[in-house]
């Protein structure tokens, strides 16, 4: 994909007239068409059919079972803090993982591959341990227990305990999505605007988040996904207590366990509510793919009279290589 | 809005603050029960009539808020912290373990309510589909070859404790106290099950909606409700020749409710389900009601049939949980057995 833009149109030439002379090296047909059934029917089978049930069973009983299992007390005071934790644990993380990437990427320092380590930690804990972590140290019984107590201070058991798992697990995905990106945009704009007389702040702001933009929304919205759609931390820090530390995915399950068909198909109301938000999440990242593949395609266009001339867009080019 | 006013304002919404927080520490309380997994819709028809009659009796308003899950898991939380006024599980050891290891209530909890502070008691059924296909009728069906039976897992459910005990306790009585015979009875059983969910609610729910199983071993109030609300005809309701007296108790967590300041409130919340409502309530929810007026009422609904109690059988909670379900007890020795 890094090819000079002038040469573009001969790759593609000498590529058509290959799948004609060169069958030899592709695959047979019937190879061809096996792995794409099986993939398209694997996706079919456990992607798109429980999808399209969730919602199937979430309007069983009509649109106005639909709205009142939503808008019951219970179910909307879950939505509300999901929302509430969602606002609150993503711009946490948006500030983590910047600060985050921006060391990692931009400056040397010893214990950088640490750090690298342990971004990736809670990607590799199960949030069922994650949330026992908290409660070794929050509990009643914990390190701090006593002292939290006598303070009056709840952190398990209430939203602050529900916060805290929820930045623990959803830390890693914007540093993450930044690293790269950030990497790949080198530190040279950076530098020039410092040498230009720019503070830091300013070159952060007009330069280095510039350049990173389409990166962060896609982590952020990758965090917010998962922020909303947690169960295992949660569950074990939140109490269950109904209308108060009751999540989303936690009253899912407490309404398809509740057993009546009522609450059963309430339980599918509320899940087609975080399904809804993982299709928006995917379109988003799609739309943000498209968005890149055509400003790269824009800054080639613009490259291809005197690629030397424009640094701006060459280095938008750049960034897009990662 | 003349300017004049607009500089009232601020003295007549701080007066309107001081007063609503004067009111609100006088007069909104609020209690948390810590309960088990099937009282859900019990406590929340008994908590609107408690507030009712609270801000009757007293004139303050009173919001009782819901924490449910397996019995042991939900202790488990109170001793680390989940701050529970009350606790409504469904049996005494898990209620002693927050006496023992986080020390939030006196270790003779339970002789502080009537009734052993359990306003109601339950024992524990089958469900079987509809004909009775494998026509289960007693505990030593539920060995025999291809019956699949479903019951959570007694490591964390209440409800399966008792479940086992009804079947230990059965084979016990029968084989006059061949305690070894007992053990391969419920290695037998337990071999014939499937699934072990971790609380009854989602055995209930593998049983019913997900069509898994012969036979379910039931709390007899969560049979008769699946019976009448989930599943009309497609379910029959098996008593057993003999089962155990089910005593899920109550009680107030002293240390919370004081610091609270709800101790006053969470007493008379806990007397009130042995109240003439209150019990009316707990039989409407098909749990066995403690009040004879009431019994009377409601026995159409209940089988009869010959229950043991735990202390009879098994000497009580404490010495029951010691040899059948702790580390290396006999559900670990059968489970072992069964691999």
């Amino acid at each position: 994909m890094a090819g000079a833009p002038s040469t573009d149109t001969a790759i593609i030439r000498r590529r058509v007239s290959r799948s004609q002379s060169q069958r030899g090296t592709e695959e047979p047909p019937l190879i061809k068409w096996t792995l794409i059934v099986i993939a398209l029917a694997f996706s079919l089978v456990f992607l798109l059919l429980p999808l399209v049930n969730v919602f199937a069973q979430a309007f069983a009983k009509g649109w106005q079972a639909y709205w009142n299992s939503l808008t019951e007390p219970d179910s909307w005071a879950a939505i509300r803090l999901t929302l509430i934790v969602a606002a609150i644990a993503v711009p946490l993380n948006v500030l983590f993982g910047v600060a985050a990437a921006w060391a990692i990427a931009k400056f040397e320092f010893r214990w950088k591959s640490l750090l690298t380590t342990l971004i990736d930690l809670p990607f590799s804990v199960s949030p069922v341990v994650a949330g026992l972590m908290f409660v070794l140290m929050f509990g009643l019984q914990g390190y701090f227990g006593k002292w939290l107590e006598a303070h009056e201070i709840k952190i398990i058991f209430a939203v602050p305990g529900i916060v805290l798992a929820t930045v623990f697990v959803t830390f890693p995905f914007v540093a993450r999505e930044l690293i790269p990106v950030m990497q790949a945009a080198g530190s040279e704009q950076e530098q020039a605007a410092l040498t230009l007389g720019a503070s830091g702040w300013r070159t952060f702001w007009h330069v280095t988040l510039p350049s990173v933009k389409w990166g962060l929304i896609y982590g952020i919205i990758l965090c917010n996904a998962r922020a909303m759609g947690e169960f295992g931390a949660v569950s074990v820090v939140s109490g269950h207590i109904i209308r108060q530390t009751e999540t989303m995915p936690l009253r899912v399950q407490a309404l398809y366990e509740g057993g009546s068909a009522v609450s059963g198909a309430a339980a599918f109301a509320v899940a087609s509510l975080l399904a809804l938000l993982a299709l928006i999440t995917l379109a988003i990242k799609t739309f943000l793919e498209w968005k890149q593949a055509r400003d790269y395609a824009r800054a080639q266009q613009l490259a291809m009279p005197t690629p030397e001339s424009d640094s701006d867009t060459a280095f938008l080019a750049r960034q897009n290589l990662r | 809005m003349t300017k004049r006013n607009s500089n009232k304002r601020p003295i007549t919404f701080t007066a309107a603050l001081a007063l609503s927080l004067v009111c609100s520490f006088a007069r909104d309380i609020n209690l948390l029960n810590v309960s088990y997994d099937p009282t859900r819709e019990f406590y929340q028809d008994f908590n609107a009539a408690f507030s009712k009659y609270w801000k009757e009796k007293t004139g303050d308003a009173i919001t009782i808020r819901q924490s449910h899950g397996g019995s042991g898991k939900q202790a488990r939380a109170v001793i680390d912290g989940l701050a529970a006024d009350v606790v409504t599980l469904a049996l005494a050891y898990d209620i002693d373990a927050i006496a023992e290891k986080a020390k939030l209530l006196p270790p003779d909890w339970q002789r502080r309510l009537p009734s052993n502070s359990s306003p109601c008691t339950s024992t524990i059924l089958f469900l079987v589909r509809k004909g009775n296909p494998k026509g289960i009728k007693d505990w030593d069906d539920l060995i025999k070859p291809g019956v699949a039976v479903i019951t959570p897992n007694p490591k964390t459910s209440g409800g399966a404790r008792w479940n086992y005990l009804a079947a230990y306790g059965y084979e016990l009585k029968r084989a006059g106290g061949d305690e070894a015979r007992a053990k391969e009875f419920v290695r037998k059983l337990f071999k014939n099950v499937p699934v072990l969910d971790s609380g009854a609610r989602s055995a209930t729910t593998t049983f019913i909606q997900r069509g898994i199983g012969d036979v379910l071993i039931a709390w007899e109030n969560e049979a008769i409700m699946a019976i009448k609300e989930l599943g009309q005809g497609q379910f029959d309701l098996v008593a057993p020749s003999i089962s155990i007296l089910a005593e899920p108790p109550v009680t107030v967590v002293d240390k919370v409710a004081r610091k609270r300041g709800t101790e006053e409130a969470a007493k008379a919340y806990l007397e009130y389900l042995y109240s003439e409502t209150g019990q009316d309530i707990v039989a409407r929810h098909y749990y066995r009601p403690r009040l004879e007026s009431v019994m009377q009422k409601y026995a159409g609904q209940f089988t009869q049939l010959k229950l043991f109690t735990i202390d009879e059988v098994f000497g009580g909670w404490q010495k029951a949980q010691k040899a059948h379900f702790n580390e290396g007890g006999v559900f670990d020795q059968i489970s072992q057995a069964n691999r």
